[in-house]
């Protein structure tokens, strides 16, 4: 690393032109670029959510002398996450609350983890360890997308017993007209903003194995440097960051 | 001029970006799907100006039903086909429905396609390497797939103006509901569809576009271009992109939940709506929800429209004036406090909404702030015009005009800053008549004025004098003539986005105002045949360019005249100097460009200036760091 960024020109003449002032290449400054970029774009969504979310009341603004234990399901107000997160695979009808959201979470930060084990080897420039990482990290990512495809098809399919209405009939489960869970209006930011997360997290995977592909191929060790690990490791750490202000919003508050 | 070859000559050559061996391209890939700036600023100046002339004559249309709307406009049924209905009698009428389309295309057409992609996309592209000396955009590919963003973009607006319920009708603001529900108007039927995918499109053009100019201008200034050497074009097209970067995620954002409240029933924008006495059945969505967002890039692409041109002229009003401008770091400071202030001030687009007034006297506040850099930049502008050694060029014209615009247009915007005149005042003709004076007319004069100014750079030719006295005086009496009187009838109460008037007794007497106004605005669109003339005829027969036309200090004009790929046949030249010396005391010539050294000039050197003699030689040395990958 340290041999990589020496150069004839003393610091005080950096910002004098004819070099690059920061000492990065232009790829990595657009990766940064296009970040902050991106942080807007999340920003606006879930800015919006919590517009939403606050304009309905919650179980507790209406029922304030009752506890947790009472809630019910309704759509005249906004559901108490942890009564609609708490199923886990091959575990029916066991209640545990956020554990497999919980779990998803861990798997997606590990895989940051492995991400910058990967960058580290390319700067140690060893091919094995960096394909080593890249596919834990690739691993990481499909599991984490899968993940997510069973939880949104358990939200989609819902319980057993269903949401009654006013006029007799039933809703089970949810889209982006009905919500057995809450107002229509919580699906619909769920899936939305999980969703645009989600493509996020598809295309890190897709670069992911592109960038594993080419490191495997020695693409990068005739290159002579391992730079496209770093920039598409930003965009995965990012993409995690994301995750938690989602998992924080949806989930936890 | 021989000092600046002789300069060049003494320099070593040893030292290249690898861009500049010369190869021979096929057709398509020198001017179709190229990766050269120049290429692609020229691709968005011709797409521009073709949006241009369609916007213009959008605007045309709409102008003649409103000057006179009892018109018989079946002479228009050969162009707008079923847009105009015909009575028993032979007689037509413009469609409704279509004038609201014609507005709403006339403002997206404009302020995106015209003034964001046409001007940015022009001198951002054009100048930004050629004016920090670099070969090239960082990524000419990202550059080259910015455009064609940009292109499909244009096509799907393009063919929306052909679907037979019409292109998007909803203002150019897409306010939801009535953009949400094809049942409001049928514009918000496939027209609107269309309408979000351009705007999609369009948005990851921008992004691609404006990142590439901020690493550009970081990484790849030549030598000695230090941030307080830069010319002002490069610091506005800069706010410019970090402005774009900024601001258009968010409109992404508001289109795409849009996109999924009109196609898959989602409610992020839509509540307690009846159709016909039927419930709909989205609730629990906010349509001010939309305004904000959406406002949230509509007041920053106001400035995305006229920063660039302000740099422009900063440009051509100093090389015209042959004198420094004025306060070049007072400038800089004030386009940064436009650019932060534009991201917080949005809601003033919002007064009506029923806000807390608490808050929008804040967002006021803050509003009213803008007058002050938006002020020191005129004055600035003025006071380098003071005692000029004046040259009206026709970019010199032009950039005056937009100072003169600038100024005008800038005090109705004190008016309608203030949250209690607005509330009298908004959607009036008032508000519109302030816009298109701040950012449309003088965007668009900063704009001409950039392609008078550069296009001996651009095409090797000079552009025909004449005319461009001709187009300025006709363009800047018309501009005036149409935008001026509008205010009056904005007072007077006429709302924005109307049909026709005629049904409201106490408007009769504004009639003839009205008409006056659709007379002038075909005299000012008339003018710019004589530009689209004058521009073609001169790019294959105006007069040959010199090398240096406007006697100017910027690195752009130490290229041979039609610079090649790579821009600089050799080593690309060093910078000593700010790019404002004009008329500096002391120098035989009244201009000393930028890479002329203070040791070659100790007859108009300043003390300090002196002092920096010893630091020439440090920055000669100065190398590019290619163990950086990039």
């Amino acid at each position: 690393m340290a041999s990589i960024n020496t150069s004839s020109t003393p610091d005080h003449l950096l910002w004098k032109g004819g070099i690059q002032p920061m000492k990065v290449g232009y790829g990595k400054l657009m990766m940064w670029i296009f970040l902050l970029s991106d942080t807007f774009t999340f920003s606006a969504l879930l800015i919006s959510y919590g517009l939403v979310r606050f304009s309905f009341p919650s179980f507790k603004d209406l029922h304030p002398a009752k506890s947790i234990h009472d809630f019910t399901f309704s759509n005249n107000w906004w559901p108490t996450p942890e009564k609609v997160f708490e199923a886990v695979p091959f575990l029916h009808g066991v209640s545990l609350p956020l554990v497999f959201v919980g779990i998803m979470t861990f798997i997606l930060i590990f895989s940051s983890v492995t991400m910058v084990l990967a960058v580290e080897a390319g700067h140690r420039k060893d091919q094995a360890d960096v394909e080593k990482w890249m596919l834990w990290t690739i691993l990481g990512g499909l599991t984490f997308l899968g993940s997510q495809a069973w939880e949104w098809s358990h939200f989609i399919h819902g319980s057993e017993t269903g949401l009654a209405l006013a006029d007799g009939s039933k809703i089970f489960g949810a889209n982006l007209t009905h919500n057995e869970y809450g107002p229509a209006a919580f699906a619909d930011f769920f899936f939305f903003i999980t969703g645009f997360h989600g493509t996020h997290v598809f295309s890190g995977v897709v670069l992911n194995v592109l960038i594993f592909y080419n490191a495997a191929n020695g693409v990068y060790a005739r290159r002579g440097h391992y730079e496209m690990i770093e920039k598409v490791g930003l965009y995965w750490h990012f993409v995690d960051l994301v995750w938690v202000f989602v998992f924080t919003f949806f989930y936890l508050v | 001029m021989a000092t600046v070859a002789e300069h060049i000559e003494t320099q070593d050559h040893a030292h290249g970006h690898g861009h500049e061996e010369h190869h021979e391209q096929s057709f398509i890939r020198k001017y179709i799907f190229s990766e050269d700036h120049k290429v692609i600023a020229k691709q968005y100046l011709f797409s521009g100006i073709i949006w241009a002339v369609i916007g213009g004559l959008m605007s045309l249309v709409f102008r003649l039903q409103l000057g006179f709307p009892e018109m018989d406009m079946a002479w228009l049924k050969p162009v707008l086909g079923q847009w105009v209905s015909l009575a028993p009698d032979g007689t037509g009428k413009l469609d409704p429905n279509f004038y609201l389309a014609l507005v709403t295309m006339h403002g997206t057409i404009m302020v995106f396609f015209v003034l964001t992609a046409g001007l940015s996309g022009t001198f951002s592209n054009f100048l930004i390497p050629l004016q920090v000396g670099a070969r090239d955009m960082a990524s000419g590919f990202m550059n080259m797939l910015s455009y064609w963003f940009f292109f499909i973009s244009s096509v799907i607006m393009f063919w929306s103006i052909f679907l037979e319920t019409g292109p998007a009708g909803g203002g150019w603001v897409i306010y939801p509901p009535l953009s949400a529900l094809g049942e409001a108007n049928p514009g918000s039927q496939s027209g609107m569809t269309l309408w979000l995918v351009a705007m999609a499109l369009f948005i990851v053009s921008s992004l691609l576009g404006g990142i590439n100019y901020v690493t550009t201008v970081i990484n790849l200034r030549t030598k000695g271009m230090s941030f307080d050497r830069l010319p002002l074009t490069i610091w506005a097209f800069t706010f410019t992109a970090i402005l774009g970067i900024l601001s258009f995620p968010v409109l992404l954002s508001a289109a795409l939940l849009l996109i999924f409240d009109r196609s898959f029933g989602t409610s992020f924008y839509l509540s307690d709506i009846y159709i016909n006495g039927h419930a709909l059945p989205n609730q629990g969505g906010s349509p001010i929800l939309f305004q904000h967002l959406f406002w949230f890039l509509g007041h920053p692409e106001v400035y995305i429209v006229i920063l660039p041109a302000l740099g422009l002229t900063s440009e051509i009003i100093a090389t015209n004036s042959r004198k420094p401008i004025f306060g070049y770091k007072a400038m800089i400071f004030s386009m940064a406090g436009i650019m932060f202030l534009a991201f917080i001030v949005w809601a003033h687009h919002m007064f009506m909404t029923g806000m807390n007034p608490f808050l929008g006297s804040v967002f006021m506040l803050l509003t009213l702030i803008i007058a002050v850099p938006s002020a020191v930049k005129a004055f600035n502008y003025i006071t380098t015009l003071w005692r000029g050694n004046i040259i009206f060029t026709p970019a010199m014209m032009f950039a005056i005009g937009l100072v003169s615009f600038f100024v005008s247009g800038g005090l109705t915007g004190i008016i309608l800053g203030n949250s209690s005149l607005d509330i009298q005042l908004h959607d009036t003709y008032f508000v519109v008549a302030h816009f298109h004076l701040v950012m449309g007319a003088a965007a668009i004069f900063g704009m001409i004025g950039g392609v008078y100014h550069w296009f001996p750079k651009m095409f090797g030719r000079m552009m025909n004098d004449t005319l461009g006295y001709l187009h300025f005086w006709l363009t800047f009496i018309g501009v005036y003539l149409v935008f001026f009187p509008m205010h009056y009838i904005g007072i007077a109460g006429f709302p924005r986005r109307y049909y026709q008037w005629s049904g409201f007794e106490t408007f009769n007497t504004f009639a003839d105002l009205n008409a006056f106004m659709t007379i002038a605005a075909i005299l000012a669109f008339a003018a710019q045949i004589i530009f689209i003339y004058n521009f073609i005829y001169s790019i294959f027969w105006g007069k040959k360019a010199p090398a240096n036309p406007w006697r100017s200090n910027t690195l752009e004009w130490t290229t041979p005249i039609n610079p090649g790929h790579g821009n600089w046949p050799g080593e690309i030249p060093t910078v000593y100097r700010w790019p404002y010396d004009y008329s500096k005391p002391g120098s035989e010539s009244d201009f000393i460009p930028q890479n002329i050294p203070f040791s070659a000039t100790p007859e108009s050197n300043l003390p300090e200036e002196n002092e920096m003699i010893s630091e020439e030689k440090e920055i000669e040395k100065i190398e590019f760091n290619h163990n950086i990958p990039d």
